[in-house]
Protein backbone atom coordinates (compact mmCIF):
# COMPACT_ATOMS: atom_id res chain seq x y z
CA UNK A 1 0.00 0.00 0.00
CA UNK A 2 1.44 3.36 -1.14
CA UNK A 3 1.82 6.48 1.56
CA UNK A 4 -0.86 9.24 1.96
CA UNK A 5 0.47 12.17 0.88
CA UNK A 6 -0.94 13.82 4.37
CA UNK A 7 0.51 11.56 6.45
CA UNK A 8 4.20 11.78 4.63
CA UNK A 9 3.48 15.48 4.71
CA UNK A 10 2.64 15.56 8.37
CA UNK A 11 5.63 12.83 9.20
CA UNK A 12 8.31 14.88 7.37
CA UNK A 13 7.02 18.48 9.12
CA UNK A 14 7.76 16.29 12.42
CA UNK A 15 11.43 15.94 11.47
CA UNK A 16 12.14 19.16 9.58
CA UNK A 17 10.39 20.86 12.97
CA UNK A 18 13.12 19.06 15.25
CA UNK A 19 15.59 19.57 12.82
CA UNK A 20 15.37 23.50 12.59
CA UNK A 21 13.25 24.49 15.43
CA UNK A 22 10.70 26.17 13.14
CA UNK A 23 7.11 26.00 14.10
CA UNK A 24 5.17 23.56 12.20
CA UNK A 25 2.82 26.34 10.84
CA UNK A 26 6.19 27.20 8.54
CA UNK A 27 6.45 24.14 6.89
CA UNK A 28 4.54 24.00 3.75
CA UNK A 29 4.21 22.20 0.66
CA UNK A 30 5.65 24.98 -1.49
CA UNK A 31 8.49 26.15 1.21
CA UNK A 32 11.97 25.88 -0.62
CA UNK A 33 14.24 24.44 2.02
CA UNK A 34 17.29 26.50 1.27
CA UNK A 35 15.80 30.26 0.93
CA UNK A 36 12.31 29.58 3.48
CA UNK A 37 12.94 26.91 6.12
CA UNK A 38 17.24 28.00 6.38
CA UNK A 39 18.03 24.37 5.58
CA UNK A 40 22.06 23.82 4.79
CA UNK A 41 23.06 21.20 3.05
CA UNK A 42 24.29 19.33 5.95
CA UNK A 43 21.02 19.89 7.58
CA UNK A 44 19.39 18.47 4.27
CA UNK A 45 21.11 15.09 4.94
CA UNK A 46 20.20 14.83 8.36
CA UNK A 47 16.44 15.01 7.24
CA UNK A 48 16.28 13.27 4.93
CA UNK A 49 18.23 10.10 6.70
CA UNK A 50 15.77 10.87 9.26
CA UNK A 51 12.50 10.22 6.21
CA UNK A 52 14.33 7.07 4.98
CA UNK A 53 14.16 5.88 8.98
CA UNK A 54 10.94 6.84 9.10
CA UNK A 55 8.99 6.00 5.99
CA UNK A 56 11.21 3.09 5.00
CA UNK A 57 12.42 4.26 1.94
CA UNK A 58 16.04 4.95 -0.12
CA UNK A 59 16.77 8.67 -0.65
CA UNK A 60 20.49 8.15 -2.45
CA UNK A 61 22.83 11.09 -1.86
CA UNK A 62 22.11 12.08 -5.60
CA UNK A 63 18.60 12.20 -5.58
CA UNK A 64 19.06 15.29 -2.37
CA UNK A 65 19.88 17.78 -4.46
CA UNK A 66 16.86 17.88 -6.56
CA UNK A 67 14.80 18.27 -3.48
CA UNK A 68 14.45 21.82 -3.25
CA UNK A 69 11.49 22.13 -2.02
CA UNK A 70 9.28 20.69 0.77
CA UNK A 71 6.30 19.32 -1.37
CA UNK A 72 9.31 18.02 -3.94
CA UNK A 73 10.58 16.27 -1.09
CA UNK A 74 7.22 14.73 0.05
CA UNK A 75 6.70 13.77 -3.89
CA UNK A 76 10.04 11.55 -3.38
CA UNK A 77 9.11 9.72 -0.19
CA UNK A 78 5.96 8.50 -2.06
CA UNK A 79 7.58 8.05 -5.44
CA UNK A 80 10.53 5.87 -3.33
CA UNK A 81 7.58 4.11 -1.32
CA UNK A 82 5.54 3.13 -4.44
CA UNK A 83 8.66 1.59 -6.10
CA UNK A 84 10.21 -0.22 -2.61
CA UNK B 1 42.60 -0.94 37.89
CA UNK B 2 40.17 -3.12 36.09
CA UNK B 3 41.96 -4.47 32.74
CA UNK B 4 39.61 -3.77 29.60
CA UNK B 5 39.18 -6.77 27.05
CA UNK B 6 41.40 -7.92 24.60
CA UNK B 7 40.91 -8.78 21.60
CA UNK B 8 41.79 -12.79 21.48
CA UNK B 9 45.43 -13.83 20.93
CA UNK B 10 45.31 -16.39 18.36
CA UNK B 11 48.41 -18.30 17.80
CA UNK B 12 50.68 -16.46 20.35
CA UNK B 13 52.35 -19.41 22.42
CA UNK B 14 49.65 -21.73 21.75
CA UNK B 15 50.79 -25.18 23.05
CA UNK B 16 48.25 -26.73 20.25
CA UNK B 17 51.18 -24.81 17.63
CA UNK B 18 54.28 -26.29 19.15
CA UNK B 19 54.19 -29.67 17.43
CA UNK B 20 56.06 -32.65 18.49
CA UNK B 21 58.41 -34.03 15.95
CA UNK B 22 61.22 -32.92 14.05
CA UNK B 23 62.56 -29.60 14.22
CA UNK B 24 60.95 -28.58 11.18
CA UNK B 25 58.00 -28.99 12.48
CA UNK B 26 58.08 -27.27 15.66
CA UNK B 27 56.75 -24.16 16.35
CA UNK B 28 58.56 -21.32 16.68
CA UNK B 29 59.34 -19.30 19.52
CA UNK B 30 56.70 -16.26 20.31
CA UNK B 31 57.29 -13.27 22.48
CA UNK B 32 55.53 -12.98 25.98
CA UNK B 33 52.11 -12.30 25.71
CA UNK B 34 51.42 -9.03 27.66
CA UNK B 35 49.31 -6.47 28.39
CA UNK B 36 49.53 -3.22 26.54
CA UNK B 37 48.34 0.62 28.02
CA UNK B 38 48.84 4.28 26.92
CA UNK B 39 51.66 5.48 29.11
CA UNK B 40 51.45 9.21 27.80
CA UNK B 41 50.00 11.02 25.03
CA UNK B 42 51.25 14.45 23.74
CA UNK B 43 50.81 16.64 21.37
CA UNK B 44 52.02 20.34 19.13
CA UNK B 45 49.40 22.56 17.35
CA UNK B 46 50.62 24.43 14.11
CA UNK B 47 51.42 28.15 15.80
CA UNK B 48 49.45 30.04 13.91
CA UNK B 49 45.69 30.26 14.95
CA UNK B 50 44.05 31.83 11.72
CA UNK B 51 40.72 33.07 11.99
CA UNK B 52 37.87 32.56 9.65
CA UNK B 53 38.16 36.25 8.37
CA UNK B 54 41.37 35.40 6.79
CA UNK B 55 40.14 32.78 4.28
CA UNK B 56 36.66 34.03 3.73
CA UNK B 57 37.37 36.35 0.66
CA UNK B 58 38.83 33.77 -1.81
CA UNK B 59 35.10 31.57 -1.37
CA UNK B 60 33.31 34.42 -0.89
CA UNK B 61 31.92 33.57 2.64
CA UNK B 62 31.47 34.88 6.06
CA UNK B 63 32.59 34.11 9.60
CA UNK B 64 29.00 33.21 10.37
CA UNK B 65 28.82 30.78 7.64
CA UNK B 66 32.12 28.88 8.41
CA UNK B 67 31.25 29.21 12.29
CA UNK B 68 27.43 27.71 11.78
CA UNK B 69 28.71 25.45 9.18
CA UNK B 70 31.59 23.94 10.76
CA UNK B 71 31.85 24.85 14.81
CA UNK B 72 35.40 26.34 13.39
CA UNK B 73 36.69 29.82 14.70
CA UNK B 74 40.66 29.52 14.19
CA UNK B 75 42.27 27.12 12.63
CA UNK B 76 45.98 26.13 13.92
CA UNK B 77 48.46 26.09 10.92
CA UNK B 78 52.06 25.82 10.97
CA UNK B 79 54.93 28.20 9.89
CA UNK B 80 55.50 27.57 6.10
CA UNK B 81 59.19 26.33 6.84
CA UNK B 82 57.80 23.05 8.93
CA UNK B 83 57.20 19.98 7.63
CA UNK B 84 55.23 17.39 8.39
CA UNK B 85 58.14 15.42 10.05
CA UNK B 86 59.06 18.92 12.27
CA UNK B 87 55.76 18.77 13.53
CA UNK B 88 55.74 14.82 14.36
CA UNK B 89 59.68 15.38 15.94
CA UNK B 90 58.13 18.00 18.23
CA UNK B 91 55.21 15.66 19.46
CA UNK B 92 57.39 12.41 19.47
CA UNK B 93 60.04 14.11 21.50
CA UNK B 94 57.29 15.41 23.74
CA UNK B 95 55.06 12.05 24.09
CA UNK B 96 58.97 9.92 24.82
CA UNK B 97 59.51 12.39 27.69
CA UNK B 98 56.48 12.51 29.04
CA UNK B 99 56.54 8.67 29.00
CA UNK B 100 59.45 9.02 30.90
CA UNK B 101 61.66 7.21 28.40
CA UNK B 102 64.46 8.02 26.67
CA UNK B 103 64.48 7.12 22.51
CA UNK B 104 66.98 4.01 22.55
CA UNK B 105 64.16 2.52 24.32
CA UNK B 106 61.28 2.76 21.26
CA UNK B 107 60.84 -0.20 19.52
CA UNK B 108 58.38 0.87 16.81
CA UNK B 109 57.77 4.25 15.30
CA UNK B 110 54.08 4.49 13.18
CA UNK B 111 53.34 7.66 11.66
CA UNK B 112 50.19 8.11 10.66
CA UNK B 113 49.97 10.41 7.59
CA UNK B 114 48.83 11.79 4.62
CA UNK B 115 50.86 15.40 4.07
CA UNK B 116 54.32 13.25 3.48
CA UNK B 117 55.69 14.54 -0.14
CA UNK B 118 57.52 11.45 -0.30
CA UNK B 119 56.66 7.80 -2.10
CA UNK B 120 59.86 6.78 -0.48
CA UNK B 121 61.42 6.80 2.25
CA UNK B 122 58.73 6.75 4.82
CA UNK B 123 58.08 9.86 7.21
CA UNK B 124 58.66 7.80 9.78
CA UNK B 125 61.62 6.67 9.13
CA UNK B 126 62.85 10.38 9.41
CA UNK B 127 61.43 10.75 12.22
CA UNK B 128 62.74 8.00 13.56
CA UNK B 129 66.63 9.15 13.03
CA UNK B 130 65.56 12.71 13.89
CA UNK B 131 64.81 11.93 17.25
CA UNK B 132 66.93 9.50 17.82
CA UNK B 133 65.52 5.93 18.00
CA UNK B 134 67.83 4.72 15.03
CA UNK B 135 67.29 0.85 15.34
CA UNK B 136 63.59 1.30 15.81
CA UNK B 137 61.05 -0.24 13.11
CA UNK B 138 59.24 2.61 11.25
CA UNK B 139 56.55 3.21 9.08
CA UNK B 140 53.97 5.36 7.34
CA UNK B 141 50.36 4.38 7.80
CA UNK B 142 48.10 6.09 5.23
CA UNK B 143 44.58 5.75 6.64
CA UNK B 144 43.83 9.66 6.70
CA UNK B 145 41.93 10.60 9.56
CA UNK B 146 41.59 7.14 11.12
CA UNK B 147 45.20 6.91 10.86
CA UNK B 148 46.15 7.38 14.88
CA UNK B 149 43.14 4.58 15.41
CA UNK B 150 44.61 2.26 13.26
CA UNK B 151 48.39 2.91 14.87
CA UNK B 152 47.03 2.02 18.25
CA UNK B 153 45.47 -0.82 16.75
CA UNK B 154 48.88 -2.20 15.50
CA UNK B 155 50.63 -0.88 18.64
CA UNK B 156 48.46 -2.59 21.19
CA UNK B 157 48.63 -5.98 18.76
CA UNK B 158 52.54 -5.58 18.13
CA UNK B 159 52.63 -4.84 22.46
CA UNK B 160 50.39 -7.59 23.34
CA UNK B 161 52.34 -10.48 21.20
CA UNK B 162 55.59 -9.70 22.98
CA UNK B 163 57.08 -8.01 19.38
CA UNK B 164 57.51 -4.50 21.57
CA UNK B 165 57.81 -2.97 24.59
CA UNK B 166 57.39 0.37 23.67
CA UNK B 167 55.79 1.54 20.52
CA UNK B 168 55.29 5.58 19.48
CA UNK B 169 52.45 6.32 17.67
CA UNK B 170 52.32 9.27 16.10
CA UNK B 171 49.60 11.23 13.83
CA UNK B 172 50.99 14.48 11.87
CA UNK B 173 49.42 16.28 9.43
CA UNK B 174 50.82 19.54 7.87
CA UNK B 175 47.41 20.05 5.30
CA UNK B 176 47.91 23.20 4.67
CA UNK B 177 50.82 21.86 2.21
CA UNK B 178 47.39 20.62 0.36
CA UNK B 179 45.02 23.56 -0.12
CA UNK B 180 43.37 25.74 -2.37
CA UNK B 181 42.47 29.15 -0.79
CA UNK B 182 39.29 29.38 -3.49
CA UNK B 183 37.89 25.26 -2.53
CA UNK B 184 34.67 25.56 -0.54
CA UNK B 185 34.62 21.83 0.33
CA UNK B 186 36.94 21.48 3.08
CA UNK B 187 40.54 23.43 2.89
CA UNK B 188 38.77 26.14 5.25
CA UNK B 189 38.32 23.55 7.72
CA UNK B 190 41.82 22.50 7.95
CA UNK B 191 44.80 22.96 10.49
CA UNK B 192 48.11 21.83 10.93
CA UNK B 193 49.51 19.80 13.98
CA UNK B 194 50.86 16.29 15.15
CA UNK B 195 49.68 14.51 18.33
CA UNK B 196 51.09 10.79 19.66
CA UNK B 197 50.74 8.07 22.61
CA UNK B 198 53.49 5.79 24.08
CA UNK B 199 52.13 2.18 23.82
CA UNK B 200 53.56 -0.10 26.07
CA UNK B 201 53.26 -2.98 28.82
CA UNK B 202 50.95 -2.27 31.34
CA UNK B 203 49.83 -4.81 34.62
CA UNK B 204 46.25 -5.31 33.10
CA UNK B 205 44.88 -4.19 29.73
CA UNK B 206 44.24 -0.66 28.83
CA UNK B 207 43.12 -1.01 25.33
CA UNK B 208 39.81 -2.29 24.00
CA UNK B 209 39.46 -4.32 20.94
CA UNK B 210 40.10 -2.23 17.65
CA UNK B 211 36.67 -2.15 15.53
CA UNK B 212 37.92 -0.81 12.11
CA UNK B 213 37.77 -1.55 8.36
CA UNK B 214 37.35 0.40 5.28
CA UNK B 215 34.78 1.06 2.53
CA UNK B 216 35.81 1.91 -0.88
CA UNK B 217 32.70 1.95 -2.76
CA UNK B 218 32.72 5.16 -1.21
CA UNK B 219 36.69 6.33 -2.35
CA UNK B 220 35.69 8.98 -4.09
CA UNK B 221 33.83 11.08 -1.58
CA UNK B 222 37.37 12.61 0.18
CA UNK B 223 40.67 12.74 -1.50
CA UNK B 224 42.95 14.72 -3.88
CA UNK B 225 41.84 16.49 -6.99
CA UNK B 226 43.65 14.84 -9.40
CA UNK B 227 46.50 11.99 -9.05
CA UNK B 228 50.35 13.52 -8.92
CA UNK B 229 50.63 12.34 -12.78
CA UNK B 230 47.61 13.87 -14.63
CA UNK B 231 47.76 16.97 -16.13
CA UNK B 232 46.88 20.34 -14.09
CA UNK B 233 47.93 23.33 -12.25
CA UNK B 234 49.79 23.51 -9.33
CA UNK B 235 50.19 20.32 -7.11
CA UNK B 236 47.10 18.41 -6.67
CA UNK B 237 44.96 19.61 -3.10
CA UNK B 238 42.15 17.96 -1.19
CA UNK B 239 38.81 18.18 -1.76
CA UNK B 240 35.44 16.00 -0.33
CA UNK B 241 31.92 16.20 -1.07
CA UNK B 242 31.30 17.43 2.18
CA UNK B 243 27.07 16.94 2.79
CA UNK B 244 27.99 12.85 1.69
CA UNK B 245 30.37 12.19 4.31
CA UNK B 246 28.45 14.27 6.73
CA UNK B 247 25.37 11.20 6.23
CA UNK B 248 27.81 8.91 5.90
CA UNK B 249 29.58 9.63 9.66
CA UNK B 250 26.31 10.64 11.56
CA UNK B 251 25.07 7.37 10.19
CA UNK B 252 27.92 4.64 10.36
CA UNK B 253 29.80 6.04 13.44
CA UNK B 254 27.49 5.76 15.79
CA UNK B 255 26.81 1.83 15.23
CA UNK B 256 30.73 1.25 15.38
CA UNK B 257 30.94 3.41 18.65
CA UNK B 258 28.62 0.53 20.14
CA UNK B 259 30.33 -1.63 18.93
CA UNK B 260 33.92 -0.60 20.03
CA UNK B 261 32.13 -0.07 23.68
CA UNK B 262 30.91 -3.17 23.02
CA UNK B 263 33.71 -5.12 22.85
CA UNK B 264 35.46 -3.56 25.52
CA UNK B 265 32.88 -4.54 27.44
CA UNK B 266 31.78 -1.05 28.90
CA UNK B 267 29.11 1.36 28.72
CA UNK B 268 28.68 4.92 27.48
CA UNK B 269 28.08 5.47 31.49
CA UNK B 270 31.94 3.95 31.97
CA UNK B 271 32.96 6.83 29.56
CA UNK B 272 35.11 9.65 31.06
CA UNK B 273 35.28 10.96 27.86
CA UNK B 274 34.30 10.67 24.03
CA UNK B 275 36.63 11.93 21.84
CA UNK B 276 36.09 11.53 18.07
CA UNK B 277 37.60 12.49 15.52
CA UNK B 278 37.35 16.52 14.83
CA UNK B 279 35.99 16.45 11.23
CA UNK B 280 33.18 19.27 11.83
CA UNK B 281 31.61 20.34 14.88
CA UNK B 282 28.39 19.15 13.32
CA UNK B 283 29.37 15.76 12.62
CA UNK B 284 30.59 15.69 16.68
CA UNK B 285 27.10 17.20 17.58
CA UNK B 286 25.24 14.78 16.12
CA UNK B 287 27.19 11.81 17.19
CA UNK B 288 26.77 12.79 20.81
CA UNK B 289 22.86 13.44 20.03
CA UNK B 290 22.65 9.67 18.00
CA UNK B 291 24.43 7.86 20.93
CA UNK B 292 22.72 9.87 23.93
CA UNK B 293 25.98 10.02 25.92
CA UNK B 294 25.77 10.70 29.88
CA UNK B 295 26.01 14.00 30.97
CA UNK B 296 29.11 13.51 32.73
CA UNK B 297 30.73 12.68 29.45
CA UNK B 298 33.38 14.82 28.19
CA UNK B 299 33.37 15.33 24.79
CA UNK B 300 36.26 16.71 22.69
CA UNK B 301 35.03 19.95 20.49
CA UNK B 302 38.84 20.93 19.96
CA UNK B 303 37.84 21.85 16.22
CA UNK B 304 36.28 24.79 17.34
CA UNK B 305 40.45 26.43 17.94
CA UNK B 306 42.37 23.46 16.02
CA UNK B 307 40.82 22.87 12.96
CA UNK B 308 40.32 19.46 11.10
CA UNK B 309 43.95 18.08 11.17
CA UNK B 310 42.95 14.66 9.99
CA UNK B 311 45.03 11.85 11.73
CA UNK B 312 46.10 14.31 14.42
CA UNK B 313 42.90 15.02 15.64
CA UNK B 314 42.46 12.34 18.05
CA UNK B 315 45.78 12.67 19.78
CA UNK B 316 45.78 16.47 19.56
CA UNK B 317 42.10 16.84 21.39
CA UNK B 318 42.96 13.92 23.93
CA UNK B 319 46.27 16.31 24.74
CA UNK B 320 43.73 19.23 25.02
CA UNK B 321 40.93 17.63 27.58
CA UNK B 322 44.10 16.30 29.83
CA UNK B 323 46.11 19.65 29.46
CA UNK B 324 42.97 21.89 30.44
CA UNK B 325 42.14 19.54 33.30
CA UNK B 326 38.56 18.63 31.57
CA UNK B 327 39.00 14.69 31.85
CA UNK B 328 40.76 13.23 35.30
CA UNK B 329 43.90 11.08 34.00
CA UNK B 330 43.36 7.02 33.92
CA UNK B 331 39.62 7.67 32.79
CA UNK B 332 37.82 5.64 29.78
CA UNK B 333 37.99 7.48 26.53
CA UNK B 334 36.44 6.03 23.32
CA UNK B 335 38.38 7.22 20.16
CA UNK B 336 37.22 6.90 16.73
CA UNK B 337 38.81 8.04 13.57
CA UNK B 338 37.42 7.93 10.22
CA UNK B 339 37.47 9.61 6.85
CA UNK B 340 39.13 9.23 3.16
CA UNK B 341 38.55 5.44 1.77
CA UNK B 342 36.44 5.34 3.62
CA UNK B 343 38.53 4.73 6.69
CA UNK B 344 37.38 4.47 10.12
CA UNK B 345 38.09 2.86 13.34
CA UNK B 346 37.40 3.28 16.76
CA UNK B 347 38.44 1.66 20.98
CA UNK B 348 38.03 2.23 24.40
CA UNK B 349 41.40 3.03 25.74
CA UNK B 350 42.49 3.73 29.44
CA UNK B 351 43.80 7.59 29.32
CA UNK B 352 47.15 7.80 30.98
CA UNK B 353 47.33 7.51 34.89
CA UNK B 354 49.04 11.38 35.02
CA UNK B 355 49.31 14.19 32.97
CA UNK B 356 51.23 16.36 35.24
CA UNK B 357 52.52 19.90 33.39
CA UNK B 358 55.53 19.25 31.20
CA UNK B 359 57.84 20.97 33.13
CA UNK B 360 61.02 19.87 31.15
CA UNK B 361 58.95 22.22 28.08
CA UNK B 362 58.56 24.95 30.24
CA UNK B 363 62.09 24.94 30.99
CA UNK B 364 63.05 25.13 27.49
CA UNK B 365 60.38 28.24 26.45
CA UNK B 366 62.29 30.08 29.18
CA UNK B 367 65.46 29.25 27.44
CA UNK B 368 64.21 30.71 24.18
Amino acid sequence: MGLERQEVLAGLTEIIVEETGLPAEAVEDDKSFVEDLDVDSLSMMTIVTLAEDKFSVRIPDDAVKDLTTVGAAVDYIIGAGESA
Amino acid sequence: MTGLHAAAQAGVSSPAAALAGSPADAGLPAGAPTCAQILAIDAVRGENLVPNEELIGPIDSTDEWIKSRTGITTRARANPEQDVIDLAASAATKVIRRAGLTPDQIDAVILATVTHFYQTPSAAAILAARIGAVGAAAWDISAACAGFCYGIAQADALVRSGAARHVLVIGAEKLSDFIDPADRTISYLLGDGAGGAIVGVGEVQGIGPTVWGTDGTKAELVGQTRGWLEEGSGQPTLIQQGPSVFRWAVTQMPKLAKQAMDAAGIGASDLAAFIPHQANMRIVDQLVKVLRLPDHVVVARDIAETGNTSAASVPLATERLLREGQVRPGGLALWIGFGAGLTYAAQVVRLPASHKRDTNEEHDNNKE
